[in-house]
């Protein structure tokens, strides 16, 4: 059940805030299997979007179709104020725009995804050094400060294999902001770790959030969307079955769904 | 010169350097057969490249085209392939020369060994590149896409690092193959070691001395390239654990 100790939920932000990323009547379907039946997420700048939902709820699938990793079937995606060009069948029409509009969307995943043959500093130097043209030293710099950041600075010239899951979460999470991107998207960045490696990485994305980052994040820990939250997604098959300010979702769920969702992962 | 007969010398005489020894026929043709394989697998290389990544990311024609030079080029024996690229190619070639009116060409005996090799090469090498493609977990290409990396940047910068340790134990059989099937090219007269080796054999009678000697230069480039390979492994598994713990 939610629990009531926890610090108030941060406000969304006002209207006024431009839109960072909006989604609307987002479909997805893998063969005839309809993962996503028309969503729609808006995540104004500073907001932080946290989708919730059970295994197969399609809430992966959702953030994984914001930056295209998954071709959505059908819907609408903008970014930044500007509209994905999509073809009808909703395959991207120009990959060129996909490519730098990835580039503002810095992604962590749930099993870190770190280049496995380059040093934690490497892996962190290599988009902005051979996709945005940053200088080597200066991209270097950049990165240093960013490991400090995550408490990794005696690790830059370790290889991914030798660290632990938090420290690799760390890591990949100071190789999305090497990109300084816009917003930040996170796929269950904590169902990966060991439980007492959560608390490392939840720390270092409820940093992020502290600083008015824009993040929509995929995640099953309840008490830290409460908590870092300022508008809640929950999906049930493909469908937002409810959704609304963290404390009133959590606190008082109008759905049998919903309740029974908490009731199981509380 | 003259020699006395070859049952007269030693085998230090017989492989030596002098007027009456092989020593240099021999070196001769090793380096040539070095040539013409590191040739032939450079080239095979390059085929193969482009053929794993045609097969796993090309369109319908090339994927097509792609497959059936793998089956075919595999389904072959070496030697008929070479056999028929050797005699049948050039004249073609020919064919066409003089149909567009102009003069017959003569193909230099190593630029077509090397080609044919290659055409051999490239057919394997596709296949042990495409599965050390595929064995690149998908993560880590994922990853460079959702940083809007392009397609071209996530095959030099990830695929190619990353499944160069999955291609280098099979790479390394090929080129063990590759310096062996260079004898194949003694049935079309091309004067590599094992020819050299026919060729100083049949004229002083010393089986015994000459095949040995060619043995023991094989087994010396397969050490030296198993070694050098074993290098290049180590190299490209840079931050893998060891699969012993």
């Amino acid at each position: 059940m939610p629990d009531q100790g926890i610090t108030a939920a941060r406000q969304p932000n006002t209207a006024s805030q431009p839109i960072a990323i909006r989604v609307s009547g987002l479909r997805k379907s893998f063969g005839s299997h309809e993962v996503l039946k028309g969503v729609s997420l808006t995540a104004r700048e500073g907001d932080v979007v946290a989708i919730i939902g059970g295994s197969g709820s399609g809430k992966s699938t959702m953030l994984r179709c914001v930056n295209f990793l998954e071709t959505p079937s059908g819907g609408d995606i903008e970014i930044g104020g500007e509209m994905v060009a999509m073809r009808p069948d909703g395959s991207p029409a120009d990959r060129r725009q996909i490519e730098r509009l990835r580039q503002s969307l810095g992604m962590v995943f749930q099993n870190f995804n770190l280049w496995t043959h380059k040093t934690v500093l490497e892996n962190l130097i290599e988009v902005p050094v051979h996709v945005l043209k940053i200088p080597k030293p200066e991209a270097e710099a950049q990165a240093r400060k960013l490991l400090a950041r995550v408490g990794l600075a005696e690790k830059e010239g370790a290889f991914p294999a030798f660290m632990s899951g938090g420290q690799q979460q760390r890591a990949a999470i100071a190789r999305a902001l090497a990109m300084n991107p816009k917003a930040m998207l996170f796929d269950e960045p904590t169902s990966a770790l060991d439980p007492e490696l959560v608390g490392e990485v939840l720390q270092v994305i409820k940093g992020l959030a502290d600083e008015g980052r824009t993040m929509i994040l995929v995640t099953h820990e309840m008490k830290f969307a409460r908590e870092v939250a300022t508008h809640v997604i929950y999906l049930h098959n493909g469908v937002i079955e409810e959704e609304g300010p963290p404390d009133a979702l959590f606190g008082a769920p109008k759905s049998d769904r919903l309740k029974q969702f908490l009731k199981t992962v509380g | 010169m003259a020699c006395p007969p070859p049952s007269q010398l030693t085998s230090f005489e017989l492989l030596g350097f002098g007027d009456c020894g092989w020593g240099a026929t021999l070196l001769w043709g090793l380096g040539n057969s070095l040539l013409i394989a590191a040739g032939a697998y450079a080239l095979g290389f390059l085929i193969g490249i482009g053929g794993a990544f045609g097969k796993l990311y090309g369109g319908p024609i090339l994927r097509d085209v792609a497959a059936i030079y793998t089956t075919l080029v595999r389904a072959v024996p070496e030697l008929v392939l070479i056999l028929i690229l050797y005699y049948a190619v050039p004249g073609l070639l020919n064919e066409v020369m003089v149909a567009l009116g102009q003069e017959r060409i003569i193909l230099p005996q190593f630029i077509t060994g090397v080609v044919v090799l290659a055409f051999v090469q490239g057919a394997y090498q596709t296949e042990v590149l495409r599965g050390a493609i595929l064995a690149v977990p998908h993560g880590q290409i994922e990853a460079a896409r959702a940083m809007g990396m392009s397609p071209l940047l996530v095959a030099r910068r990830i695929i190619l690092p990353l499944m160069t340790s999955n291609a280098v134990p099979g790479l390394g059989n090929l080129w063990l193959n590759a310096t062996k099937d260079t004898a194949l090219l003694a049935v079309i007269g091309f004067s590599e070691l094992t020819k050299a080796t026919y060729q100083a054999s049949a004229t002083t009678k010393a089986f015994f001395t000459f095949y040995p000697a060619a043995m023991l230069m094989y087994l010396l480039v397969s050490m030296v390239s198993i070694y050098l390979f074993s290098r290049l492994e180590k190299w490209a598994r840079r931050g893998q654990r060891d699969v012993r713990g």
